[in-house]
């Protein structure tokens, strides 16, 4: 079967008056039914803007996105209609994601109504029953978002993003913004969605800890490009690019014996607007040489583990 | 069971409703909207309220201070001037909310064009009403209404089109800063047309500085009215707007002061009343306000 979601090549440009700004630069992955890939990377990285462009609220500039195996990077009309039904964003701030003028019912019936699936009295019971699914309470149907707190203002946005049965959810940074008590339940929350409609997740986070507890696949994106990609168990047993090293190394531990050597990068991070040829992390590698110069290929160093770095071997004494 | 059927009453009241129960909690709003009720219900029961005719000369009587015959004396020509007032609110209502409807209207779907748009489309729009709002207000209005003569309908075409570029603007700046939310983005990945979502999400997010603009304008309609009637233009003698009424009793103000005053104090109430009214449905409006 084909995969759920297959970029090839996907480029994203924002023209700014400095020059063109590499938002999402040359990335490539494929996400299985049923899994959930984890994006991670630092402010900037381009992994909001990745999330985006796959469901067509950005323009690609170049690439291919495929959608169950259909070449969907241009659709326009009713394709792109039906293309965005199936594929929804649950956004990082619960605060701007709910228009303040409308109440929990309005916000959860709009994607129902808008479909046109559903006749004018089948919308009330259908949305009592994404309330359910998402656990909000009844009472909060006139509720408006200010009412509600951190969580159950996720809750509403994540009902609204499932209404219609989407195949394909981007999450980004769903959590981050709640307190680490809530985090938990509305993770909770996606996984249950994702066993009980076999959602497929793109979780993007900054949040080391979040991404190991919900992915299957992880990849590390830094400057708007991959710069390593495997499983998830994998990248946190022996991750092998110099930026992903540093960036697990940064994960607090909570154990006190245990005394992890952290590394600390040093250096400037590239401009993304026009940047060099070559690896955008060797302003800022240890092991940098001549060779970072040159463009930097995603290869596969063992099976199912690819890297985009040419001294990948040397550094881990493959 | 009870609690059931209050959440099924509860979702039955519209969103209108609210608002009006929202704005009567509010005193001030409440103060506005009785003194504007007095105003609109004097303006159709004019023949049933005024004692005399508007043009109804009677030179014996002529400049006479208020008394118990004319509550609010008469004019040099011995018409009553509380009379005047009765039926000149007929004009004055039609002029202000006809100036503000016209002018704020326009200037809600121009600004809400350039706001959401942006690019070139924002661009055109607002260097044409950047051109209409270099040519001072009082003077494009002598302008317009010079072109298309006196009268009342001509005389909000001049009033309201100084209107245009000021609610434009103010509109176009709140649609910026609320098109960049995330609710905006949400509607459009649920396939909400541009027009639903101009409309329904950034629309109704963007309106509360233009309920208190507009209401502004109401006031500065009349005052505006009353300039172009003492040159000739607006509405024509002897119709009796209130601005015309001020600006008659203007030569007289030394020794008959009240000529002047009395319609400005009428004035005064009743732009008032507006800003009391546009301060609360603005609160009204707005559910985060809600106690």
């Amino acid at each position: 079967m084909a995969p759920v979601i297959e970029i090839r090549d996907l480029k994203k440009y924002f023209e700014t008056p400095k020059g063109l700004l590499h938002a999402v630069d040359g990335v490539s992955m494929k996400i299985e039914a049923g899994q959930t890939m984890g994006v991670v990377g630092e402010s900037g990285c381009g992994k909001s803007t990745l999330g985006r462009t796959i469901i067509h609220l950005l323009e690609s500039t170049d690439g291919q996105i495929l959608f169950e195996g259909e070449d969907v990077t241009r659709v326009k009309g009713k394709d792109l209609r039906r293309v965005r039904e199936n594929m929804q964003l649950i956004f990082q701030d619960p605060y701007s994601s709910l228009n303040p003028r409308m109440t929990v019912t309005e916000t959860i019936q709009e994607p129902l109504y808008l479909s046109g699936r559903y006749k004018r009295g089948e919308l009330a019971k259908e949305t009592d029953r994404l309330m359910d699914l998402v656990g909000v309470e009844k009472r909060l149907r006139n509720a408006y978002p200010h009412e509600l707190d951190g969580g159950r203002r996720q809750r509403v946005g994540i009902g609204r993003a499932i209404a219609l049965n989407p195949k394909f959810v981007v999450c980004d940074e769903p959590v981050s913004a709640l307190d680490v008590s809530i985090q938990a339940q509305v993770l909770n929350l996606l996984q249950d969605l994702q066993a009980e409609k076999g959602l497929t997740y793109m979780f993007v986070t900054h949040d080391l800890s979040v991404v190991k507890h919900i992915s299957n696949n992880i990849c590390v994106m830094y400057l708007g490009q991959l710069v390593e990609t495997c499983a998830s168990k994998e990248m946190f047993a022996s991750p092998l690019h110099p930026y992903t090293k540093a960036l697990l190394s940064a994960i607090p531990s909570v154990d006190i014996d245990h005394r992890r050597k952290r590394i600390v990068l040093e250096g400037e991070i590239v401009s993304p607007v026009d940047p060099k040829p070559g690896c955008r992390f060797a302003a800022r590698c240890p092991y940098a040489t001549e060779k970072c110069q040159q463009p930097q290929k995603l290869e596969e160093v063992s099976p199912g583990h690819f890297v985009a770095c040419n001294q990948v071997r040397e550094i881990n004494h493959m | 069971m009870a609690r059931g059927k209050a959440v099924a009453e509860e979702k039955k009241v519209g969103n209108g409703t609210l608002v009006l129960k929202r704005l009567m909690k509010n005193p001030n709003a409440v103060i506005g909207l009785i003194i504007l009720v007095i105003i609109v219900l004097m303006a159709i029961f004019a023949n049933a309220i005024a004692p005399y005719g508007y043009a109804e000369i009677n030179v014996p009587d002529r400049l006479q201070t208020p008394s118990l015959k004319h509550f609010f004396g008469t004019d040099e020509m011995g018409r009553d001037l509380f009379s005047r007032i009765v039926y000149g609110a007929r004009d004055t209502l039609k002029l202000s909310l006809g100036t503000v409807v016209f002018g704020t209207g326009m200037g809600i779907v121009l600004g809400s064009i350039a706001g959401y748009f942006g690019g070139w489309v924002d661009n055109l729009i607002m260097r044409i009403l950047d051109v209409i709002s270099a040519i001072p207000g009082i003077l494009m209005a002598i302008c317009i209404s010079a072109v298309l003569g006196g009268g009342l309908i001509p005389t909000i075409f001049a009033l309201g089109a100084g209107g245009i570029p000021g609610s434009a603007r103010i509109l176009r700046a709140q649609m910026i800063s609320v098109r960049e939310q995330e609710f905006v983005e949400a509607a459009t990945s649920i396939n909400a047309s541009k027009l639903r979502i101009i409309a329904k999400h950034v629309f109704p997010n963007s309106m509360s500085p233009l309920i208190v603009s507009a209401s502004m304008s109401l006031a500065n309609a009349i005052i505006a009215a009353s300039s172009l009637s003492f040159i000739g233009l607006g509405v024509q003698p002897p119709n009796p707007e209130w601005g015309a009424l001020l600006a008659a009793g203007r030569s007289q103000i030394r020794d008959y002061p009240h000529l002047v005053m009395l319609p400005g104090v009428v004035i005064m109430l009743t732009v008032l009343a507006f800003n009391l009214l546009g301060d609360g449905l603005r609160d009204a409006l707005d559910p985060k306000l809600k106690k």
